[in-house]
């Protein structure tokens, strides 16, 4: 019985051997030890054995059936990690191929500039507040100082609709809503499309976008105005950005000013782009004129404010390097992609 | 407004400051300097020299061989064509390696075969013209008149040496537009004197003649001042004042002209000059004119005069419109012997409506329509007036004639020291405001402020503030953070908005913006009926032109317009949306409902109606818009009529999706299928809720059951969805139709469509016959509406 044990255990090595697919292994599996298997059936005669012989017998046997078993249990794992290793090997690709693009549509420039505009202004405290685009005569420009036949108004070429209906050629006049609705503390920002008859080219065009803006409250000074526009630029154009306020005229602020950065070509030493100033003019503002809050119902002696304007487009292009306007409202995919 | 800085020097000495510098400071007091240029442009290393010989070219019959003193050892030889030139004549000489005003590099070289070491310049070359050099010929070597010596810089010898500075004027500064205005800033900015001078008329001259002048409206002219000249001697104007005036970029025509425009650049008072000889009855009128009345300006043009145009006038006829261009039949000729000076202040608004409604700009209306001092008249007319005895122009005679109701009050503004400083943080003294309030003119008596009257911009307390603060220095002022705290934000509209243009992005669509203005012809275009009210538009009374003169109803126009660009681009999938307004006219007023719109338009390979439709749908998804209702809808023009979709809420139309109609297309040249969508932006405000409340995650599987049926085909398929959803009872979660088909198994006339109905109860999991019976339910309410299982 030995020798058939050690002859069993020599069939299954062999069987082993050839077994190359899970299947096979299972089939070896049943051949010995099965209930069926050649294992069993020589157990099965382990009766006829005398009583010195069966310990033997029966001790080889279970070496035998645990040889079996730990040799498949091996076996199959040396099959699946070489099965898993040939699924690895097959399934190679070339992972410079390119990627399934998935597309995110892009952002308006101006809007990129607007948000961060508004961000910068809702972290001081600022409201966003909009109007109307066809504007009359009074809030665009009677209530700020800028009677008919006034001279300024010339520097302003107006689109009218009729003698007291114009698209606006500045959003103050949604300043002027503003004030005369609310009451002071007033913070506010005034996004907005506004109109101007320029004929088109690479820096004028008819539409273009403006943010104005307007604080109102009692003991508003110039170094308020000073603060707020500085802390604005700086982070808009970063801490290290050169500024300066000079002398200007708007009818409806009174001191009022320009603010210019240094130009970022030459950094102050003249150059092509800032016609040898070394700075380039970035917005107006002022201290909002007595008239134009006693026209909005706000007591000049109690209350005072500031206001400032900027455009949009001019930050854009400053920011992005774009040299022609007419860009932003032509929106060529390969422009628009690019932000 | 340019400057001299020559002219400047008269009366503020600025010789020794650097012209950036200059600049700089002027800019920061606030006479915004805008750039400032060398007179004579690139010229350099041009010299003069003296012509020794002049010799015929041994190889062309053209050309000329000359010798050139240059004051050096060895003369020059220059070939010219030029054939105006005589031994001993003074010329400019370009040698070896100098530049002509225009940039050109001057290189020795040979010419036909002799060497010319240089070239002659003609007047052209240097940049000037025979108006700033009446002697010189038109066509040749320009012959220099000045004494000089040889080898010196042509730019010194001929007065082309001066800089010029150009300001930015603000309207409320008329009085800057002068050399004196501006000297008085410069003299308050660099803290320099400033040295007037005091006009003398020797006027030996009688006149057997008077002028009767009346003024009609005080109010519209407060001062006329007239002197008469006689004798008068036409002639260019002296070297000097030539040059000044071309510096100041205006150009010399004669002596009574120079003079005129001199005094204006001077002192800011613009003069006119008559021949006194055309004026009836010696009568000057300042009235304003009569309905149909006309006169033809100095520039040849006829112009219809009304009732609200400022003239002179004399018994007859006009003579003027005041303060903005002269008459052709008053104005001076080669044969004038006496002549009129005006030297008048008229209202500026008047001046600024005529001079608008003639398109009619000139130096003297630009100054006049800002508000002049009227107490310059009468010392401009003085300076007007020494010149022309300075130049020998004609003979002053002695009489002035004016009409003067000018107030004689002054203008005091009381000195607030405590609100100066608190206004502008600063902290000065009444003695330091007081100084500086010296440095311009302004006196200050018993806390008043006297402001002398060519400031008439200095009305209130603000402006004296600002006044001090430009001398003080704005950049001196501290800056301070802004004191209280407020709450700063987007409304919920904005949010709102933010939300559909983010949404959109991450749908693949990019933000475009484009104009609010289109042409009328747009609506044609897309195929807008005549008589549809989104014809009733907005018209700009004075666009640009015909594109830009009309403010849009439709938004789609301009989207398509910009889809038609990008096609022409080649650019292959365009995916483009824009949160645009529209304008229409209102009851009550005359300004406008302007109701924002989301519009979008695409097209590209993976783009169909579907995939549109799919966008829109994700956007009402994201905006938490449910229950909406979905038809289809023919009667939007610029759709296609078989493939739009309106979406409603509760009967109320909220947008529109669809394939852009093949006509439209061809309109606007897009030449292959393109889609849009549009939504109104109120409306999905109303209706999106952004309150959720969290539902169970289902603890019980779901089951799914396929069906079949057969329908005609003209059944929208969301019928069948809508009678699932009605008959199925509480167990359908979902139902979604994932195919249609027709062709050979299905009747002529029908179609094929498949649903997926998934059940499910949130209080178990279902048995077999909950299941059987509500897809029964469903097959029975398709049965009724005779939709068959298929």
């Amino acid at each position: 019985m030995k020798k058939e044990l050690e002859k069993l255990k020599e069939e299954f090595d062999f069987d082993l051997m050839n077994s190359n697919l899970q299947k096979d292994i299972e089939n070896a599996r049943v051949k010995y030890l099965g209930k069926k298997g050649a294992l069993t059936g020589i157990l099965k005669q382990m009766g006829t054995l005398s009583a010195d012989e069966r310990p033997v017998i029966g001790k080889i046997s279970n070496e035998i059936r645990n040889y079996i078993s730990k040799s498949i249990e091996e076996k199959t794992a040396k099959l699946k990690f070489a099965e898993t290793q040939n699924r690895l090997q097959s399934e190679k690709i070339d992972v410079t191929l390119p990627g399934k693009r998935i597309r995110l549509g892009h952002k308006h420039p101006m809007s990129i500039i607007l948000d961060e505009v508004k961000d910068i202004f809702i972290g001081m405290g600022f409201n966003v507040v909009e109007g109307p685009e066809v504007e009359s005569d009074y809030y665009n420009f009677e209530a700020l100082n800028l009677s008919k036949n006034h001279p300024a108004r010339d520097t302003q070429d107006t689109f009218y609709i009729d003698e007291n209906t114009l698209l606006r050629t500045q959003t103050s006049s949604v300043q002027i809503r503003t004030m005369e609705k609310q009451k002071p503390p007033i913070r506010i920002i005034s996004p907005g499309r506004v109109y101007r008859s320029d004929e088109v080219d690479a820096t004028h065009s008819p539409i273009f976008n403006q943010i104005e803006g307007l604080v109102v409250d009692k003991g508003i000074s110039f170094s308020d105005l000073k603060w707020t526009l500085e802390t604005f630029i700086k982070k808009l154009y970063g801490n290290n950005t050169a500024l300066r306020f000079r002398p200007h005229h708007f009818p409806y602020t009174e001191p009022s000013a320009e603010m210019d950065v240094e130009c970022f070509s030459c950094h102050g030493k003249g150059c092509a782009l800032c016609k040898g100033e070394g700075f380039i003019e970035i917005l107006g503002c002022g201290m909002i004129h007595p008239k134009v809050l006693e026209n909005c119902g706000i007591d000049s002696e109690e209350y005072s404010g500031f206001a400032f304007g900027v455009g949009l487009e001019r930050m854009a292009m400053r920011r992005y390097k774009i040299d022609d306007l007419r860009l932003f409202y032509e929106n060529d995919f390969r422009f628009l992609k690019q932000f | 407004m340019y400057l001299s800085k020559k002219w400047l020097n008269d009366f503020v000495k600025v010789d020794d400051v650097g012209t950036k510098v200059l600049c700089d400071k002027l800019t920061l007091s606030g006479s915004k300097v805008e750039s400032f240029k060398s007179e004579g442009g690139k010229i350099d290393k041009i010299i003069t020299g003296k012509v020794i010989s002049i010799e015929k070219h041994p190889n062309a019959d053209k050309l000329l061989v000359c010798n050139i003193d240059v004051g050096k050892n060895e003369p020059l030889q220059i070939v010219t064509g030029a054939h105006n030139l005589k031994v001993n004549d003074i010329v400019p000489v370009a040698v070896d390696g100098s530049t002509l005003y225009d940039g050109t590099k001057i290189k020795k070289g040979k010419l036909r075969g002799v060497v010319s070491n240089g070239m002659l310049c003609s007047l052209s070359e240097l940049g000037l013209s025979k108006h700033d050099f009446p002697e010189a010929v038109e066509n040749g070597i320009f012959v220099i008149q000045t004494p000089c010596k040889l080898g010196q810089d042509v730019k010194d010898v001929i007065g082309f040496n001066d800089t010029v500075i150009d300001f930015e004027i603000t309207p409320n500064r008329p009085d800057c537009l002068s050399v004196i205005g501006l000297a008085r800033e410069t003299s308050a900015t660099l803290g320099r004197p400033l040295n007037l001078h005091t006009p003398k008329v020797k006027c030996d001259a009688k006149f057997p003649l008077d002028l009767k002048i009346s003024v009609e409206d005080k109010k519209l002219c407060p001062y006329y001042s007239a002197r008469i000249v006689s004798d008068v001697n036409l002639k260019p104007s002296s070297a000097w004042m030539r040059e000044r005036l071309r510096a100041m970029g205006v150009r010399p025509i004669n002596n009574i002209v120079d003079i005129t425009n001199y005094v204006m650049l001077e002192y800011g008072q613009p003069l006119h000059a008559f021949d006194l000889t055309t004026i009836s009855e010696n009568e000057i009128n300042v009235r304003l004119a009569f309905d149909g009345e006309k006169i033809v300006t100095l520039d040849g043009v006829e112009r219809n005069l009304s009732k609200n145009d400022l003239i002179i006038a004399d018994s007859k006829k006009p003579l003027a419109i005041a303060g903005i261009m002269g008459g052709e039949n008053s104005s001076i000729n080669e044969n004038t012997k006496e002549i009129v000076f005006e030297s008048a202040n008229f209202f500026g608004p008047y001046v600024r409506v005529s001079s608008k409604k003639f398109n009619l700009r000139s130096e003297s209306s630009t100054r006049f329509e800002k508000g002049l001092d009227p107490n310059l008249c009468s010392i401009a007319l003085d300076r007007a007036c020494e010149l022309v005895e300075e130049l020998g122009a004609g003979k002053v005679t002695e009489k002035v004639f004016v009409v003067d109701s000018v107030s004689k009050k002054q203008v005091k503004i009381p000195l607030d020291c405590e609100f100066i400083n608190r206004f502008l943080n600063i902290n000065l003294s009444k003695e330091e405001m007081v100084e500086i309030l010296s440095k311009i003119d302004c006196k200050v008596v018993n806390d008043e402020v006297f402001v002398p009257s060519y400031r008439s911009d200095l009305k209130l307390k603000n402006d004296i503030a600002e006044e001090i603060a430009r001398f003080y220095g704005y950049n001196k002022i501290l800056s301070t953070p802004l004191k209280g705290s407020m709450n700063g934000g987007l409304s919920k509209k904005q949010k709102f908005k933010e939300k559909i243009k983010s949404t959109m992005m991450a749908l693949g669509l990019s933000e475009i913006m484009t104009y609010s203005f289109v042409s009328p012809k747009s609506y044609d275009k897309l195929l807008i009926a005549p008589e549809s009210n989104l014809r009733d538009y907005i018209e700009v009374k004075n666009p640009l032109g015909e594109d830009t003169s009309v403010m849009k109803t439709v938004a789609i126009g301009t989207v398509l317009e910009t889809l038609s660009k990008n096609f022409n681009y080649k650019n292959q999938n365009v995916k483009l949306f824009e949160v645009a307004k529209e304008y229409f006219k209102r009851d009550g007023d005359s300004l406008a409902n302007e109701p924002e719109k989301l519009v979008a338009g695409l097209y590209g390979e993976d783009v169909d109606f579907f995939y549109v439709k799919g966008v829109a749908e994700e956007l009402l998804n994201v905006l938490k818009i449910r229950n909406y209702d979905v038809r289809s809808c023919d009667n939007v023009t610029y759709y296609h009529p078989g493939r739009c979709e309106e979406i409603s809420f509760n009967g109320k139309i909220l947008g529109i999706v669809g394939e852009v109609n093949p006509v439209v297309l061809e309109n606007y040249e897009i030449k292959k299928r393109a889609y849009a969508f549009e939504f109104c932006i109120d409306d999905l405000f109303e209706l999106s809720n952004f309150e959720v409340e969290y539902k169970q995650i289902p603890r019980y599987p779901s089951v799914e059951r396929d069906i079949a049926v057969i329908c005609d085909k003209d059944l929208p398929a969301i019928n069948l969805e809508k009678v699932a959803k009605q008959s199925a009872g509480k167990f359908l979660e979902k139902v979604c139709i994932f195919d249609v088909y027709t062709g050979n198994q299905v009747p002529e006339g029908k179609k094929s469509i498949a649903l997926k109905l998934t059940l499910r109860s949130s209080d178990g999991t279902l048995t077999e016959e909950q299941v059987q019976s509500t897809v029964k339910k469903v097959i029975k309410a398709y049965e009724k509406l005779d939709i068959k299982l298929r």
